[in-house]
C-alpha cells in the first residue's frame, strides 16, 4: 500500500535512529498522508455528474421503451366468463363439483404481427406463492436423489399417503399444481404448444432427478391440483418445474409453453380451456397470456419510462445548478450564514 | 563494589532547625499487634522455615490481567453478552435452531460467531499484552539472602516473606521491605515514591537503630527477627507493627516501611526483609481496577440501537398482527380460503385456528428476520476500527518525543472520538505544563535588570508577533516553531546569559558591591548540600526545592561557588574583586529561620570571617518590602518595575534583601530564639516566628532573583491553540497560590489587566478561629466565607456583563473544600464557567477527582485531565478521558491513563488532529452502518408486506446473513480508519474546526435520524422500483418470467451496490484502500454469487446458478441495477449539493478553500481563517490583543 511511501523528507530519521528507538517508523501508510484522491462537490462536478446522467439515461430510457412497445401482448381474464351463468352466485361450488363442465372456449385477437416465439403464460392474480408455509414446503432432495424419497421433511401435510408411504414429489407447492390446460386453434387448425424450453435448464439437470418419478402423488383424500403421469421422470415434468420456482409476488405468470410459428395481425385465435385451477375460494384471478419479447424481456414501460424521468430531472436539476450557481454567489458571509454554531 | 565503605553526610534532617528528631513511636495501636487485623508475622530470614510455612502468605507473583487460561472463554463471553445487542444475537441465535426461524439456523450463528470471536480475540490479545508486562515485572531481578551471608540475584517473583534483600541504588523495591540498614551510618535512605503519590521530592527513611550496623552481606549469616504488623491494608502511610530482634522489641514505624513501586536513590544500598507480597503490598492493595469508560458516542448510540430496537418491535408487532388476521380468515367454518396452504391441517405457527398464538409465535419469528435492522457488526467494526486508529495515534511521528524517546500510546481504544468532543481541559501543573526545573533566568541588582534569556512566554508572544526578541533573535513563520535555536546553556536550572556580569564582568559594573553581596547571598542563604565529585571536582547540589538549587548554581555560575556545608559553616569559592583571585571563604552559620508558607520569606544569621553577622534573607516581594529600612533604597522603584516585568513574563521571584546586625542584638535574638525553640506548648511554632519577626526588619535591598518555573516546549502556542478551538483550560494544583498564579501568567491563562477573583480562608477572622481550635465554629464560619466569596464573584461577573473583561477564578484548596459541598458546589461551578480561566491551588489528589467530576457531571460536556504524576490517578480516572504525561519517570499517572503522551505540547495534535478525525470518522461510520441496516430492513420488511407477513424473506439466507459481514462491513471499516475531511495542517490551521466534535454537530439526533430517513427512503425506492420493473412480464428474450430467486438475487444486487456507492458519495477521502474495499465489496458479491451458486443445489438453493443462467444474460438485470442505484442515490446527492454550496458546514469551508482557495476567490480564504481566528479570552493572541488595546488606550490619554 505504501509502496510510493518511503522515506520523504524524514527520509534521514529513519537510518539515524537506532534499532532500540522507539520512533514510530515513517511511511505514508502509518502517518496518514497515503496520496488520496478528494473530491468535493464542486459546481462542476455537480453539474457535470448530472449532465452525465441526463446524457446515459434518456437515450437508455428511449431504447428500452421502444424494446418494450415492440413487444405484442394479449391478455385474456377468464376466471368470470368460464363459469356458467348459473354457478355466478357459487363459482367454489362449480369448481369443486366433479360432475360440472370445465370446459371454455373463449377467442383472443391478434393486434399486431407476432413473431415466433409466441410465449403462452397463465397469471395467477392473489396467489401467495411466496407464504412461508409454502415456500418451505417442498423437498430438494427428494427431487434430485431417487433414494431420498423418504425425505419428506418439511412437506407436512402432503408428505406420506397414510399406510402407503412417502408422497414423490412431497408438499404444499407440488400438490397444488396448476392443472387448467390451453388448446389452441386458428381456424380451426389446431396450433402446436411446444412445452420445449419453458423450463430452467438447471433445474431440469440438477435439481429434478431424471429417475425420480412420481409415487403417491394427488392420491390422498384432498386433491389439491394437476396430477402426473407417474411413468415420466421429474426431470421431464416441465409443467411441474415451472411451477415449482416459486413467484415473488402475488401476481405472477408462468410459462405454459410457446409457440413456434409467427402470427399475424388480426388472426382470431379460439381457445378451449379446461378450467380446473380452484382460485376462487381465495378470490384470485387467471388470465391466460401470449406475448412476445425483445432483448429486455416483455412488456413493461416502468424501467423505461423511469429513465426517461430520472434522466429529465438530472438535466432539469442540471440546468437549476447552473442558474443558482450563476445569480446566486456562494454564501460565505456571517450575516447571511447563520454562523455555524448555533 | 567496596560495601564496606559508609559514606558520612549531612542530611536534611539535621538542617532543619525547626524539626526536632524523630516523632514519638509509641502510638495506642502497637497494643494491638497480634489481634485482629495485625496478625501478621514475619521471621526474618527464613522464609523456608516450619513457621514461615504456616502462613502460606502469596509469592511476589504479580497479576495484572483481566482473565486467566481457564476464565477467558466464559468471561470474557459474559463481557460480549452484556451488551444488549449481542444478547439480542444471541437470543435470535438460538431461536433459529426451532422451527419458528425464518432462515436456517447456521446462517444466523455463523456471523454472531464471527462477530463474537474477532472482538474475543482483541480481548485476549490485550490480556496476553498484560500478561507480557507483568512477565516482564516478575522476572525483575533482585539480591537475595540465601543463607551463609551470600546474596544471590533471584527474579522478584521467587521473593517470600521474610527475606532478606539488597536493593541497589536507582532499582525499585520488589516488595514492601522493612528496612534494615544501609549504605549510610546512620542507616537512612532516600526514597523516590513519585510511583506512589507523585510526589517528586525525596523522601528520607531509617531503620531502626538496633539493626543499622547490618551492613555487609556477611552480617545476615546469622541474622534473626520476628517482625509482628498489621496486615496487608491499602494505606500508603500507616504502618504498625513491632520486631523482635535479640530478645527485645522493638516498634515499628511507616519510617521503615520501603513500599513497592518506589525507587531507591541516593543511597548506595539498603538491607530489607520482605513483610508484604505480590498483591498484599500496598501498591497493589491500592490497585483498583480502572473504571471502564465508554465514550459518550458510545453511549449515544446504545441510544440509537435501543429506538432501532422499538423501531424493530413496532414492526414485528404490526406484522404479527396482519397476519394473524389473514390466518385467521383462512379458515372459517371449516371452509378453506387460501387452500394450497391447508390451513386446515396445519402446525401451531400457522394454524388459523389458533390464531392468536400463531401471531405470537410470528411475532418472535419477525424480531428474528427483522435483527437486520440492527447491525450485528456494528461493535465489532466500531472495535477494529478504534485499535487501527489508536495504532495511528501511537505511530504518528508529530507526537514522538525524541528526548525522552517516547511515542504517544493509546492505552484504551474506548475513547478515541471522546477526543474530538472535549470541552473543558483540567490540567496539573508541575510535570505537566512545566518540566518541574527552575531555570535562573533573570536578575535585577541594584535597580539594573540583568539576563537575556528567553521565557517561553516571550518565545510564544514574538512568534505570535514576529517581532524581534530582546536578543536579537528573529523568530518568524507560522509553522517553523521546531527552528527556535535552544538558548538554554545545557546546565540544568541556570538559563541566564549576560555578558555585563558573567565570567567576573560584573566588577566592572556600577554597583559592583551590590552584586557581590547579591550572589554571596544567594550562595549562602539556602539549605543546600553540596555533593563533590571527587574525580572531576565538580560540585552538584541536593536540594529540597529547585528554586533553591536554581540559585545555587546560579551563584556557582557567576563565581560564587558553594561547595561545602557542615553543621555550622558554609564554604564558598569565590572571587576577590580586588586581587581578581578566586578565594575561599567560610560563613559561619549561626541561626537558620526556615522557609514557610506564611511568613514567604527565608532567612540565615551568618558571620563572615572578618567576625561581621550578617543577616540574609530572601523572601516573596510582598513580604519583603515592607521589611526593608525606610532609607538607603535607592533603586526600590526600580526593583518593583522590574518585578512586575518578570511577573508578567511568568517569572517566579524573589526579593533579597540583608541586614547587618551587631553582636549584642544577635546575642538578644538569639535567646529568644532558643528559648522559642525550645518551647514544649502548642504554639511553639508561633512563638519562633514571632521572635524571627523582631530580627527580619529594617533590611537593605539587593535586588530581585526571577527564576522560570520552566514551561515544557510550546506549551503556550499549545494552550493558544486549544483556546482558539474553544477548549476551556483549569489547572488543578497542588502548588501555592503564588507559582499557580505565576504559571497562570507564563501560560497565557492569566494576564494582567484580566480580574481575578480570589477565593481564600486566609481572613484574620478565620486565622483567629483556627488558633481557637473550635472545630464547628471554624467549619461555619469557613464555610460562610467561601459562599459569601463566591456570590461576591459572580456579583462581580454580573456587573461587568457580557463586556470584553475577562475574569480569572482562583481558588486554594482550603475553600475548594467547602465549594465542593453539596450545597455549594453548583453556585461554585457557575461562578467558575462564568471565568476564562480557572485556578485551583494547594488541591489534593481528592479535590482534583472531584472537582473533575463536578465538571463532568455539572456541565454534562466532554472533559479531559491531564496530569503525570500518582496525585493525578483520582482526577485521571474520574476524567472522561485522563491522559498521562509519560515524560518523567513516575508511571502511576500513565498506567491509570487512558492515553500517555510525552510533553503537553502534543495535546494539541492529539485533540486538533486525531480527535476530529476519530470523532469524525466514528461518527460517520455509525450513521452509515445504520443506513446500510435500515435500506436491508425495509426492502425485507416490504417484501413481507407483499408476502401475507408470512416471515418469509426475498433473499437467500447466505445473502442475508453475509450483508453485513462481508459486502457492506469492510468499505465502512475503512472509513473509520482512513477518512479525512480535512488534512492535519488544516485541521491545526482553523481550530474553530474542533468544534464541530465538541457540539456534536456530526452526531445530532438530527445527523442521526436523517441518515435513518434516507436509509427508509433508499429502501423504499429500491423495494418498489423492484416490484414494478420486476412484474409479471418476462424477465429475458427466453420468455421465462421473474421468480422468487431471481427478485431476491436483483433487489440484493441493487442493496449492495447502492450502500457501496452512497458510501463513495459520502466519503471524501479515497486512497487506493477505499477504492479496493469499495469497489471490492462489490466485487466480492458477484464473486460470492457465482462461487455459492455453482455448488451443488441442496446448498445453494435458491441461488444455483441464478447468476450465470439469469441475471448476467438478462439486460433488464443491469439496466436495472443502473437504474435503482442512480435514482436512489440522486436524492443525497442533490441535498449534498446544495448543502456544500449554500449551507457550508465549516469543513466544508475549509475544502474549498483546499480546492480553490489560491486560485480565485482569497478574500474568502481569508474570511474563513478569521472567523477561525476568534476573540478568546485566554491564551497568547488574547495577550497579546489586550495588551495592544492597553498601548491604545496609553496613547489616546497621552
Amino acid at each position: 500500500m505504501n509502496s510510493s511511501g518511503g522515506a520523504r523528507k524524514e527520509g534521514g530519521s529513519e537510518s539515524s535512529s537506532k534499532k532500540s528507538s522507539k520512533k514510530p517508523k515513517y511511511s505514508r501508510f502509518t502517518q496518514q498522508e497515503l496520496p488520496a484522491w478528494k473530491p468535493i462537490l464542486t459546481p462542476s462536478w455537480v453539474i457535470g455528474t448530472f449532465i452525465g446522467v441526463a446524457l446515459v439515461f434518456i437515450p437508455i430510457g428511449l431504447a428500452t421503451l421502444s424494446a418494450s412497445g415492440r413487444v405484442v401482448e394479449i391478455i385474456q381474464q377468464y376466471d368470470e366468463d368460464c363459469v356458467p351463468p348459473s354457478y355466478k352466485s357459487n363459482r367454489v361450488a362449480y369448481i369443486e363439483s366433479n360432475s360440472t363442465n370445465k370446459t371454455c372456449s373463449t377467442s383472443l385477437i391478434v393486434p399486431k404481427p407476432m413473431k415466433a416465439p409466441v410465449y403462452v403464460y397463465y397469471q395467477l392474480e392473489n396467489f401467495y406463492q411466496n407464504h412461508r408455509r409454502y415456500v418451505k414446503s417442498r423437498n430438494d432432495k427428494q427431487l434430485r436423489f431417487k433414494d431420498s424419497a423418504n425425505s419428506t421433511k418439511g412437506c407436512d401435510p402432503e408428505a406420506t399417503l397414510n399406510n402407503t408411504g412417502p408422497i414423490v414429489p412431497c408438499g404444499l407447492i407440488a400438490w397444488s399444481l396448476f392443472n387448467d390446460t390451453y388448446k389452441f386453434s386458428i381456424n380451426s387448425k389446431s396450433l402446436q404448444v411446444s412445452k420445449k424450453g419453458i423450463a430452467w435448464e438447471s433445474d431440469q439437470k440438477h435439481k429434478f432427478g431424471s429417475d425420480v418419478y412420481p409415487k403417491n402423488f394427488q392420491s390422498g383424500p384432498f386433491i389439491g391440483g394437476a396430477k402426473l403421469n407417474s411413468s415420466i421422470p421429474l426431470s421431464e415434468q416441465v409443467d411441474l418445474i415451472v411451477w415449482m420456482r416459486t413467484a415473488a409476488l402475488p401476481n405472477f405468470r408462468k410459462l405454459y409453453g410457446k409457440i413456434e410459428r409467427d402470427l399475424d395481425a388480426n388472426q382470431n385465435i379460439s381457445v378451449i380451456i379446461q378450467n380446473n385451477y380452484n382460485t376462487y375460494r381465495f378470490g384470485g384471478r387467471k388470465r391466460l397470456v401470449l406475448s412476445t419479447t425483445s432483448w429486455i424481456g416483455g412488456k413493461n414501460e416502468f424501467l423505461g419510462v423511469g429513465y426517461l424521468a430520472v434522466g429529465g430531472i438530472s438535466l432539469f436539476l442540471a440546468l437549476g445548478f447552473i442558474l443558482v450557481y450563476i445569480f446566486k454567489p456562494r454564501v460565505v458571509a456571517n450575516s447571511e450564514c447563520p454562523s455555524v454554531w448555533s | 563494589m567496596a560495601h564496606g565503605r559508609r559514606k558520612k553526610k549531612l542530611h536534611f534532617s539535621k538542617i532543619y532547625t525547626f524539626h526536632c528528631g524523630k516523632a514519638s513511636l509509641e502510638h495506642d495501636e502497637h497494643s494491638q499487634i497480634g489481634g485482629p487485623g495485625f496478625s501478621r508475622v514475619v521471621f526474618c530470614n527464613e522464609p523456608e522455615s516450619f513457621d514461615s510455612s504456616i502462613h502460606n502468605y502469596p509469592n511476589n507473583y504479580v497479576s495484572t490481567t483481566k482473565y486467566t487460561l481457564a476464565t477467558f472463554i466464559p468471561k470474557s463471553l459474559f463481557e460480549q453478552f452484556r451488551r444488549v445487542a449481542n444478547f439480542y444475537f444471541l437470543v435470535t441465535g438460538i431461536l433459529s435452531f426451532t422451527p419458528l426461524a425464518p432462515y436456517t439456523a447456521v446462517s444466523a450463528i455463523v456471523p454472531l460467531i464471527f462477530v463474537i470471536g474477532v472482538s474475543m480475540l482483541k480481548e485476549g490479545i490485550e490480556d496476553w499484552r498484560r500478561k507480557q508486562q507483568d512477565i516482564e515485572v516478575n522476572n525483575r531481578t533482585v539480591k537475595v539472602h540465601r543463607g551463609n551471608g551470600v546474596f544471590e540475584p533471584i527474579e522478584w517473583r521467587h521473593l517470600k516473606v521474610g527475606n532478606i534483600v539488597k536493593v541497589e541504588k536507582d532499582d525499585f523495591f520488589p516488595a514492601d521491605l522493612l528496612l534494615l540498614s544501609s549504605s549510610y551510618e546512620d542507616a537512612v535512605c532516600y526514597v523516590e515514591t513519585m510511583n506512589l503519590d507523585g510526589e517528586t521530592n525525596l523522601k528520607l527513611k531509617q531503620a531502626l537503630e538496633v539493626t543499622s550496623s547490618l551492613v555487609e552481606d556477611s552480617h545476615f549469616k546469622d541474622f534473626k527477627a520476628t517482625i509482628r504488623c498489621e496486615d496487608p491494608n491499602a494505606n500508603l502511610y500507616t504502618f504498625v507493627g513491632s520486631m523482635d530482634y535479640e530478645e527485645q522489641q522493638h516498634p515499628l514505624s511507616p519510617q521503615q516501611l520501603l513500599l513497592r513501586a518506589s525507587k531507591l536513590r541516593n543511597t548506595d544500598y539498603v538491607y530489607g526483609a520482605v513483610v508484604f507480597t505480590g498483591h498484599d503490598t500496598k501498591v497493589m492493595q491500592n490497585a483498583t481496577d480502572p473504571p471502564s469508560k465508554r465514550s459518550r458516542v458510545e453511549r449515544k448510540m446504545d441510544k440509537v440501537i435501543y429506538f432501532l430496537f422499538a423501531v424493530l418491535f413496532l414492526m414485528a408487532f404490526v406484522g404479527s398482527v396482519v397476519f394473524g388476521v389473514t390466518t385467521n380468515k383462512d379458515l372459517k367454518n371449516g371452509i378453506m380460503k387460501r387452500w394450497y396452504l391447508r390451513p386446515d391441517d396445519s402446525k401451531v405457527f400457522f394454524d388459523p385456528k389458533k390464531s392468536t398464538i400463531a401471531a405470537f409465535l410470528h411475532f418472535l419469528t419477525a424480531l428474528m428476520l427483522y435483527s437486520y435492522l440492527i447491525p450485528i457488526s456494528l461493535y465489532v467494526s466500531i472495535e477494529i476500527v478504534k485499535v487501527l486508529q489508536s495504532h495511528f495515534i501511537n505511530q504518528d511521528i508529530e507526537m514522538y518525543y525524541e528526548e525522552a524517546d517516547k511515542p504517544a500510546h493509546a492505552r484504551t481504544s474506548n475513547l478515541n472520538e471522546e477526543l474530538g468532543q472535549v470541552d473543558t481541559i483540567l490540567s496539573d501543573k508541575t510535570g505537566t505544563l512545566t518540566c518541574n526545573s527552575m531555570e535562573f533566568i533573570k536578575c535585577s541588582v541594584a535597580g539594573t535588570a540583568y539576563g537575556r534569556g528567553i521565557t517561553e512566554v516571550e518565545r510564544a508572544m514574538a512568534k505570535k508577533t514576529g517581532s524581534p526578541l530582546p536578543n536579537g533573535v528573529v523568530i518568524g513563520g507560522e509553522e517553523n516553531g521546531e527552528n527556535v535555536t535552544e538558548t538554554s546553556s545545557g546546565i540544568k536550572g541556570f538559563n541566564f546569559t549576560d555578558e555585563r556580569i558573567m565570567n567576573g564582568n560584573w566588577v566592572n559594573e556600577p554597583h559592583s558591591d551590590v552584586i557581590q553581596k547579591f550572589f554571596q547571598l544567594l550562595a549562602v542563604c539556602h539549605t543546600v548540600i553540596p555533593e563533590v565529585d571527587e574525580e572531576s571536582g565538580n560540585v552538584s547540589y541536593e536540594a529540597e526545592s529547585p528554586d533553591e538549587a536554581a540559585f545555587v548554581v546560579a551563584a556557582r555560575e557567576l563565581g560564587f561557588e558553594f561547595y561545602k556545608r557542615t553543621q555550622t559553616t558554609v564554604s564558598l569559592h569565590e572571587l576577590d574583586p580586588i586581587s581578581g583571585q578566586k578565594i575561599e571563604r567560610e560563613y559561619k552559620i549561626l541561626s537558620i529561620l526556615e522557609f514557610n508558607s506564611t511568613r514567604k520569606r527565608m532567612s540565615v544569621i551568618v558571620q563572615t570571617e572578618e567576625g561581621k553577622i550578617l543577616l540574609l534573607s530572601k523572601g516573596a516581594d510582598s513580604v519583603m518590602f515592607p521589611r526593608l529600612a525606610r532609607t538607603g533604597n535607592d533603586f526600590e522603584e526600580k526593583t518593583r518595575e522590574h518585578i512586575h516585568d518578570y511577573a508578567d513574563a511568568g517569572l517566579r521571584t524573589l526579593i533579597l534583601a540583608y541586614r547587618e546586625i551587631d553582636e549584642e542584638e544577635f546575642q538578644n535574638f538569639n535567646e529568644r530564639f532558643n528559648t522559642a525553640r525550645n518551647a514544649v506548648s502548642a504554639d511553639r511554632e508561633t512563638l519562633i516566628e514571632e521572635v524571627a519577626e523582631t530580627i527580619e526588619k529594617d533590611l537593605i535591598l539587593l535586588g530581585a532573583t526571577a527564576v522560570e518555573d520552566k514551561l515544557q516546549r510550546g506549551v503556550p502556542e499549545c494552550i493558544d491553540k486549544l483556546a482558539q478551538a474553544g477548549i476551556k483550560i483549569w489547572v488543578l494544583t497542588g502548588d501555592k497560590m503564588e507559582t499557580a498564579i505565576n504559571i497562570g501568567f507564563a501560560c497565557s491563562l492569566l494576564r494582567q489587566g484580566m480580574e481575578q477573583i480570589m477565593i481564600n480562608l486566609d481572613t484574620p477572622e478565620i486565622k483567629t478561629l483556627e488558633k481557637l481550635d473550635d472545630k464547628k465554629a471554624l467549619t461555619k464560619a469557613s464555610k460562610e466565607c467561601v459562599l459569601k466569596q463566591i456570590n461576591d464573584g459572580k456579583a462581580q461577573l454580573a456587573a461587568s456583563g457580557a463586556g470584553s473583561e475577562a475574569f480569572a477564578l482562583i481558588i486554594d484548596g482550603k475553600s475548594l473544600a467547602y465549594a465542593l459541598e453539596d450545597d455549594v458546589k453548583n453556585l461554585f461551578l457557575e461562578l467558575a464557567i462564568g471565568c476564562a480561566s480557572v485556578i485551583c491551588c494547594r488541591s489534593s489528589p481528592k479535590q482534583k477527582a472531584l472537582v473533575t467530576r463536578l465538571v463532568k457531571d455539572g456541565t454534562k460536556r466532554t472533559t479531559l485531565a491531564i496530569g503525570d504524576g500518582a496525585n493525578d490517578v483520582g482526577m485521571l480516572q474520574e476524567a472522561d478521558i485522563g491522559i498521562g504525561i509519560s515524560g518523567a519517570e513516575g508511571m502511576q499517572a500513565v498506567m491509570s491513563s487512558d492515553i500517555a503522551i510525552a510533553q503537553f505540547r502534543y495535546l494539541e495534535r492529539l485533540l486538533l488532529v486525531h480527535g476530529h478525525w476519530c470523532y469524525r470518522r466514528i461518527t460517520s461510520m455509525i450513521c452509515y452502518f445504520f443506513y446500510k441496516n435500515i435500506v436491508f430492513g425495509v426492502t425485507l420488511f416490504l417484501f413481507e408486506a407483499y408476502a401475507s407477513f408470512s416471515a418469509q424473506t426475498s433473499y437467500n439466507d447466505w445473502f442475508l446473513s453475509l450483508y453485513n459481514v462481508f459486502f457492506t462491513s469492510l468499505p465502512a471499516i475503512a472509513l473509520g480508519v482512513f477518512d479525512q475531511d480535512v488534512s492535519a495542517r488544516f485541521c491545526l490551521r482553523f481550530p474553530l474546526l474542533y468544534q464541530e466534535g465538541v457540539q456534536n454537530f456530526l452526531f445530532s439526533w438530527l445527523r442521526i435520524l436523517s441518515w435513518m430517513f434516507n436509509g427508509v427512503c433508499s429502501g423504499v425506492i429500491v423495494f418498489f422500483f423492484c416490484k414494478k420493473a420486476l412484474s409479471h412480464q418476462a424477465f429475458n428474450d427466453d420468455g421465462h418470467p421473474v421468480d422468487f430467486q431471481i427478485f431476491g438475487a436483483t433487489m440484493y444486487t441493487i442493496v449492495v451496490w447502492l450502500v457501496n456507492c452512497q458510501m463513495a458519495l459520502f466519503i471524501s477521502y479515497f486512497t487506493l484502500i477505499q477504492h479496493i474495499f469499495i469497489w471490492g465489496g462489490i466485487a466480492l458479491w458477484y464473486i460470492f454469487l457465482m462461487v455459492y451458486g455453482a455448488i451443488n443445489p441442496i446448498t445453494s438453493t435458491t441461488a444455483y446458478q441464478v447468476f450465470i443462467e439469469e441475471l448476467a444474460p438478462a439486460p433488464m438485470y443491469w439496466l436495472l441495477t443502473l437504474f435503482v442505484v442512480a435514482s436512489a442515490l440522486i436524492p443525497y446527492f442533490t441535498y449534498s449539493a446544495v448543502q456544500m454550496r449554500f449551507f457550508p458546514m465549516y469543513h466544508n469551508m475549509i475544502q474549498w478553500i483546499r480546492v480553490e482557495g489560491r486560485i480565485e476567490d482569497p478574500e474568502y480564504c481569508q474570511m474563513v481563517r478569521q472567523r477561525s481566528i476568534r476573540a478568546t479570552t485566554v491564551g497568547p493572541t488574547a495577550r497579546l490583543v489586550a495588551s495592544r488595546r492597553e498601548r491604545h488606550r496609553q496613547t489616546q490619554s497621552i
